[in-house]
């Protein structure tokens, strides 16, 4: 069976256009509102990745720190990001979830007892900052045998026999990581820079859906759309901070920041 | 769990870094995986590279000063009546703490790696101040990320660093203490590790600083062992070690070598931040009963909540004020080849009063933390038993915390 995952890559092809991913920090700024904002984005975006927040996070930058910081300080626990997930699959059936987080979280809570609470609630995917490859192959092989793909990371870094391996054993989807940088990042590569070294990736094998992330934002989002996919996330919480800010309805104006990046990859 | 005999500590860990099977590894992301691969094959090079250890031994003597001295305090020791209390002065490094040895072995690492900026974090101060210290030695261009609440009550250090030509890097999140200084630390090398070498300021971190760290402090245990045959002619038959915690690199440093004598021969005793009394928070995760997790990198006991957030902590010390702990500590608590212990804020001030009463000797607010210890056991000990406290900081750099708690001295 084909997953929901790989379906929403094949409808993103069959309009000629990279699939939109986005990331929002569960409970960021509250439990509500942050269902709200998933739901309403979601008509837009082809797949969600939902951050489960940690107080430690060394691979964010600024604005998710700041989205996650304020989702733990409203109380926000792991198992109301199981809820949020649960609520949102419940009236977004096909829409593809990702949760995605540090591992400490997921050690606490029991890595078995945490993967069959995702395959419980409907995730359809994994992405663990701080479990590399190859510390990974136990937990993934766990998330496989539950139908959940887990989604393996590369960076510019990352050596090509090195490469090699992980995407041999990668499962749907791999995540590549456009520069050295935290998320958040101002795009310090060139996009030709960041395609090419896309490629190179893409064509240790043609199946994989590979998504690029750190640095998209409308800006720049128009230059990396021969990807598979692209993940927007810093920009995206950063509107929550403005909208906050501005007494303004985060729902609203996070909407219509990914409505936008959506019409620039049409 | 088992201790190997004859095996440096720092290399009784599987191929995948864990001490025990559970304590360490490298929880990195992704990006570091290269850079940390590099470092451990360079690392793994020099340490037998004839050249880079006759380089090693050059700087540690003539730049840091070793051997720092072993003393007996006898005031001290007839004052408590009980146990002989000597110090291994570790203090008189050059720059007043052990942080020099690893922040020296560090610069020389990245000099060696042809890399031109060095970067990395501080509690106290000291780990910065050194670092700042080796990097103007050395020629490399040096940022130090240190909590805006550390800069504010270790202003002492934080002038040296500027003096040195250091940029402190201030970081606001959080807490803004040691733990959020290592978190944007290795952030910004996360960005510019293409040019950039990080040095961990203890034995914490990724598998590979806890090495570093470890073998570059070692050379504390290395002299106090020539110094205790010197003195009593062999290793006396009852000893106790006794060293602050924070993260470890010293207690680890002034251990490395015994750990292979029987326990009842030479006693291990860690001493961690309890905190204040009346406070609920501390820095002890060994003392404590805290549950493993994963912060920066490695496996460890650490002060966290049911959920695996990172608890805040709280302690008088900056440089003990961290919420993990070494893996190698970890693994000497379960092996029970060492004991750990915590001693409160107040204990750790009196022992500094005490201490400065008696001796010519002004240990920082971290090894009072063993002193207080030392003081609280020496009375019930016969008077063959050797006590050691590695007195690991020279108390200048707490100028500011002693006037306001103590009054004016």
């Amino acid at each position: 069976m084909t997953s929901l995952i790989s379906q929403a890559f094949q409808n993103a092809k069959s309009e000629n256009r990279p699939a939109l991913l986005t990331y929002t920090v569960a409970g960021d700024n509250t439990k509500k509102k942050s269902l709200e904002i998933l739901k309403s984005i979601s008509n837009y975006a082809d797949i969600c990745e939902l951050g489960f927040p940690h107080n430690t996070p060394i691979a964010d930058g600024g604005q998710i720190q700041t989205s996650a910081y304020r989702a733990i300080k409203n109380g926000i626990k792991i198992n109301d990001v199981f809820s949020i997930a649960k609520d949102f699959k419940k009236s977004k059936k096909t829409k593809p979830i990702i949760l995605m987080g540090y591992y400490n979280m997921i050690f606490q809570y029991n890595e078995n007892k945490f993967l069959d609470k995702c395959k419980k609630v409907k995730v359809d995917g994994l992405i663990v900052v701080d479990l590399p490859y190859p510390e990974n192959k136990k937990f993934a092989a766990k998330c496989k045998k539950r139908g959940i793909i887990f989604i393996q990371l590369v960076s510019p870094t990352t050596s090509s026999v090195r490469l090699k391996k992980i995407i041999k054993d990668s499962h749907d989807m791999v995540y590549y990581i456009s520069m050295l940088s935290t998320t958040g990042g101002k795009l310090k590569v060139s996009p030709k820079k960041i395609l090419e070294r896309y490629s190179r990736i893409k064509n240790q094998n043609k199946s994989k859906n590979i998504v690029i992330g750190f640095g998209i934002t409308e800006k720049t989002i128009k230059s990396l759309k021969k990807a598979d996919g692209l993940v927007v996330g810093s920009a995206i919480c950063k509107e929550i901070s403005n909208s906050i800010k501005k007494r303004q309805n985060p729902v609203t104006n996070v909407t219509n920041i990914v409505k936008r990046l959506k019409n620039k990859i049409k | 769990m088992k201790l190997k005999k004859k095996i440096p500590l720092i290399d009784q860990h599987d191929q995948n870094g864990f001490w025990g099977g559970k304590f360490g590894g490298s929880f990195i992301p992704e990006t570091l995986k290269k850079p940390v691969e590099d470092l451990t094959n360079e690392f793994k090079k020099l340490r037998k590279d004839k050249k880079f250890l006759k380089k090693r031994d050059f700087y540690f003597k003539n730049y840091i000063g070793t051997p720092t001295s072993f003393i007996k305090l006898n005031n001290l020791t007839n004052h408590l009546g009980g146990a002989q209390i000597w110090a291994k002065v570790v203090s008189e490094a050059n720059g007043g703490a052990h942080k020099i040895y690893n922040a020296t072995v560090h610069a020389l690492i990245c000099k060696a790696m042809g890399k031109k900026y060095i970067v990395g974090d501080t509690g106290a101060g000291y780990a910065g101040k050194m670092l700042s210290m080796a990097a103007k030695k050395f020629g490399l261009k040096c940022k130090i990320f240190m909590g805006a609440k550390d800069i504010k009550r270790q202003k002492p250090n934080c002038d040296a660093m500027r003096k040195n030509g250091a940029e402190i890097v201030p970081v606001y999140s959080g807490s803004q203490t040691l733990v959020d200084a290592v978190s944007e630390c290795m952030r910004y090398w996360v960005s510019n590790c293409d040019n950039t070498h990080m040095c961990v300021g203890s034995t914490v971190g990724p598998n590979i600083f806890v090495k570093i760290c470890g073998w570059s402090t070692a050379q504390i245990s290395r002299e106090l062992k020539d110094q205790l045959k010197s003195e009593f002619k062999k290793i006396p038959n009852k000893i106790k070690l006794i060293n602050c915690v924070g993260g470890g690199s010293s207690a680890y440093g002034f251990w490395s070598e015994f750990i292979d004598y029987d326990r009842k021969q030479i006693e291990l005793i860690g001493v961690e931040a309890g905190g204040p009394k009346k406070s609920k928070l501390h820095a002890a995760p060994l003392s404590r009963n805290a549950k493993i997790g994963i912060l920066h990198g490695a496996a460890s006991y650490l002060c966290q909540n049911n959920e695996g957030q990172i608890n805040d902590t709280e302690s008088i010390s900056a440089g003990l004020d961290y919420p993990g702990v070494s893996p190698i500590h970890c693994f000497l608590k379960d092996t029970k080849r060492a004991r750990y212990t915590h001693a409160t804020d107040e204990d750790a001030l009196n022992a500094h009063v005490m201490v400065t009463k008696y001796e010519n000797l002004n240990p920082s607010l971290e090894p009072s933390h063993a002193f207080a210890e030392a003081i609280k056991i020496a009375p019930k000990l016969s008077k063959d038993t050797i006590i050691i406290v590695n007195s690991c900081g020279d108390a200048k750099k707490d100028r500011d915390i002693l006037r306001e708690r103590l009054g004016k001295r």
